[in-house]
């Protein structure tokens, strides 16, 4: 007879669905990271000399890091050194598409099989989408019917072309290149990622979202998102993510920076899918990111959505910093770790403008051997009068081999400062599957039910045309995880 | 009554734990009737219910059991769900996040696909849905709120007979579904249960008490005791053990009383 724990052995072991590989002819870097390495890249993509430089006082910084030996080792996951000159830092297909229509038919195919059609007229009507492939913009929908609203949409090595005023102006103002090691090296190296400029008064009438894909081995991926949303605007966007199956480690180390000025809204969400790894726990993508948000103006709001459940380790804070007056941040988070996978995420909300408030609300799943870390700060300047802050941390789990931990930190400098944390943790029990099965509902159903049903609270807040997809992915990545 | 029972147990011996706990059970049970199996504390009441429902915690070392004429032990227990059994939990489960109806749509809808139905929609689950609570005047704000979380013991046992009224089960299995409820609250669930007799439909009733008796009137009245059915007889059994309690089985099976 089946147990539960034969159920769980049973799902855990189903593949990952996105890990083929595209037959695509592509222009890859040597190996290794040097200033020679980032002035090809910047070459490559014909920068202004300003953002060389950039790069390459971003790239001395990081060097100088490597060379104390300061690559960051707080958080809850192990992995072995990480050898950075064994990694590619560009590859690009070969092709290059003059418009959507011209887009190599291996690609397009990709980004079907993925879901992502980048036809204008497909089912994703709602949604544009840039669509990242290696190291590249591949493709961006919809650019026309947004720039008729004044709408910017394109990739980050547009954006430096046509936009170079608003690119100068805003890079490096929420996540300065000196911000921590991962952010100092995608500083030096990044090669593309999407740019978004919504102006005043403008509420977005699509999902803008970007699909990064990672193809070529050997390679990391490091982009750089810029979202900014003028006065009295309004924008949601959504990155997906997906990576082939190998044994090797592939690292991704992005970097998102939002800003947000007065009355304007960015609502931010991810689903991120990259190959977990297998079930020992060989091969899957770091996922060393940092996101920030700088919520500039009075009554801006920034909100984080994420749905995490790829990645063999993922160690990343999407963050607020609240500098307007009755400025808003929110952090909404499901994060799984299955097999060996290891997670050490959360937030950040530092409290610095009057009658600031934000919400953080974190859920934590996990199987097999995995590792779920939150970890999370909520800060309160002096000044900061009448900022509330409302945290709540659930961990679930599944099984009896894996882990969940919470490090909540708090720093309140200001009086009249209201916070307030919840946290809980709690398994799936066997009588809760026992109780669903009795009802008629399969051991795979009820898993998923019980998952989403404690997940809910986040899923809620993800776009609609994504919260299907999201929902079943957390299905197919834990369901019958139980022991 | 129909010529062929709906549920046979032959000699069924349960272990659990290396523990035997039900020592040769048989019991026959055709559609129409309602039984019930009374019995003291640890006599293996539960475990029967379990073990008809599914639960795989229990080793079976000895018997069979046939529903419908089929085999009933390697079903799991969702494919026993389907083909009609329907377990009234003793300790409902809590499933926060999870609201009552969608859980019960899902269920619902699962059932009714094993029987060759068309699915529910949303609105004629609702109707559905309305006309059932009403039944065991279960609050309609219990519908949208989380299987059970945050239920008193009355609302959680009052919503178990809601479900099975939902799920419309052939043999519904009610584990001391009148434990912990008040007087108002048992009539109430009494009531629902009576509402549920049907001529295709048994019952069994396990139960400590004879109280539930006096509002549902039961067909068989079986004593379990110490892992065997040692006494079947009409409804006045229940009130002999109502009147002497358990003792007096004890010094009829073994001549020897038992706490």
């Amino acid at each position: 007879m089946a147990t539960p724990t034969n159920i769980i052995e049973e799902l855990v072991n189903r593949e990952y669905r996105y890990g083929f590989v595209t037959p695509v002819e592509e222009e890859v870097f040597p190996p290794g990271l040097n200033e020679d390495i980032i002035r090809m890249i910047s070459a490559k993509k014909n920068e202004p000399e300003w953002l060389l430089e950039w790069r390459l006082r971003a790239y001395r910084y990081w060097a100088k890091l490597v060379e104390e030996g300061a690559e960051p080792r707080w958080a809850n996951v192990t992995y072995p050194p990480i050898d950075y000159q064994a990694i590619r830092y560009y590859a690009a297909p070969k092709r290059r598409p003059k418009s959507l229509d011209d887009v190599d038919p291996e690609i397009r195919r990709t980004y079907e099989k993925l879901g992502i059609p980048l036809e204008e007229q497909e089912r994703l009507a709602g949604v544009a989408v840039d669509a990242v492939f290696d190291s590249v913009s591949v493709a961006t929908t919809f650019r026309q019917k947004l720039a008729e609203l004044g709408i910017i949409f394109c990739s980050f090595s547009e954006a430096v072309q046509e936009h170079p005023e608003l690119v100068r102006r805003w890079l490096g103002t929420v996540v300065p290149y000196t911000d921590n090691f991962f952010a100092a090296l995608n500083s030096a190296v990044f090669s593309d990622g999407s740019f978004v400029y919504v102006p005043p008064g403008v509420r977005c009438p699509m999902e803008l979202s970007t699909y990064f894909r990672i193809n070529a081995s050997q390679t990391g991926q490091f982009e750089r998102t810029l979202i900014i949303a003028d006065e009295g605007s309004y924008v949601s966007y959504l990155e997906g993510c997906t990576a082939p199956m190998r044994d090797e480690n592939q690292l991704h180390a992005a970097v998102v920076e939002l800003i947000a000025l007065d009355n304007a809204t960015i609502k931010y969400s991810t689903v991120q899918n990259w190959y977990p790894g297998d079930r020992e726990g060989r091969g899957g993508i770091y996922n060393f990111v940092t996101k920030r948000g700088k919520c500039l103006g009075r009554n801006s709001k920034i909100s984080w959505t994420q749905v995490e459940v790829g990645s063999a380790i993922t160690w990343k804070y999407p963050s607020c910093i609240l500098i307007g007056d009755n400025s808003v941040g929110e952090f909404y988070s499901v994060a799984v770790t299955n097999h060996y996978q290891q997670a050490d995420t959360g937030t950040k909300m530092i409290h610095i403008g009057k009658n600031t408030r934000s919400t953080i609300i974190s859920k934590g799943i996990s199987a097999g051997h995995g590792q779920n870390t939150y970890r999370g700060m909520v800060k309160i300047m002096k000044g900061a009068t009448g900022a509330r802050n409302y945290s709540q941390c659930d961990s679930l789990l599944l099984g009896d081999k894996c882990g969940a931990h919470t490090f909540p930190y708090i720093e309140v400098h200001e009086p009249t400062a209201q916070l307030e944390h919840e946290a809980t943790t709690s398994k799936i029990s066997e009588e809760q599957l026992f109780y669903c099965r009795q009802r008629g509902l399969s051991a795979e159903d009820a898993v998923s039910m019980i998952v989403n049903g404690f997940c809910k609270e986040v899923l809620r807040e993800l776009p609609m045309e994504f919260a299907v997809e999201a929902q079943k992915l957390l299905g197919v990545s834990l369901e019958g995880s139980v022991g | 009554m129909s010529t062929r029972p709906l549920l046979e147990i032959r000699n069924l011996r349960v272990r659990v734990s290396g523990q035997e706990i039900l020592k040769g059970i048989t019991l026959t049970v055709y559609p129409g009737e309602v039984h019930s199996i009374m019995g003291p504390n640890g006599s293996g009441k539960s475990t029967l219910a379990q073990v008809l429902a599914g639960r795989e915690v229990y080793e079976i070392v000895e018997g069979e059991v046939l529903y419908e004429g089929e085999d009933l032990l390697p079903m799991p227990p969702e494919e026993r769900a389907r083909r009609g059994i329907f377990l009234a939990f003793q300790y409902p489960v809590e499933i926060p996040g999870v609201s009552n109806l969608y859980f019960l749509k899902a269920a619902v809808n699962t059932i009714r696909k094993q029987r060759g139905l068309p699915e529910l929609d949303a609105m004629e689950f609702l109707a559905l849905a309305r006309e059932k609570a009403k039944l065991v005047e279960l609050d309609e704000s219990l519908l949208q709120r989380a299987v059970n979380d945050g239920f008193s013991g009355g609302e959680k046992k009052r919503n178990e007979i809601f479900q099975m009224a939902m799920l419309e089960p052939r043999l519904a299995i009610l584990d001391e579904t009148d434990s912990g409820l008040d007087i108002d609250a048992l009539r109430v669930v009494a009531h629902g249960i009576n509402a549920l007799r049907h001529p295709d439909r048994a019952i069994v009733l396990i139960t400590h008490y004879q109280r539930l008796l006096n509002y549902v009137t039961p067909d068989v009245v079986h004593v379990l005791y110490d892992g065997r059915i040692v006494k079947s007889g009409g409804k006045e059994l229940a009130l002999e053990l109502e009147e002497k309690g358990y003792g007096w089985i004890a010094e009829e099976v073994s001549g020897s009383p038992r706490s």
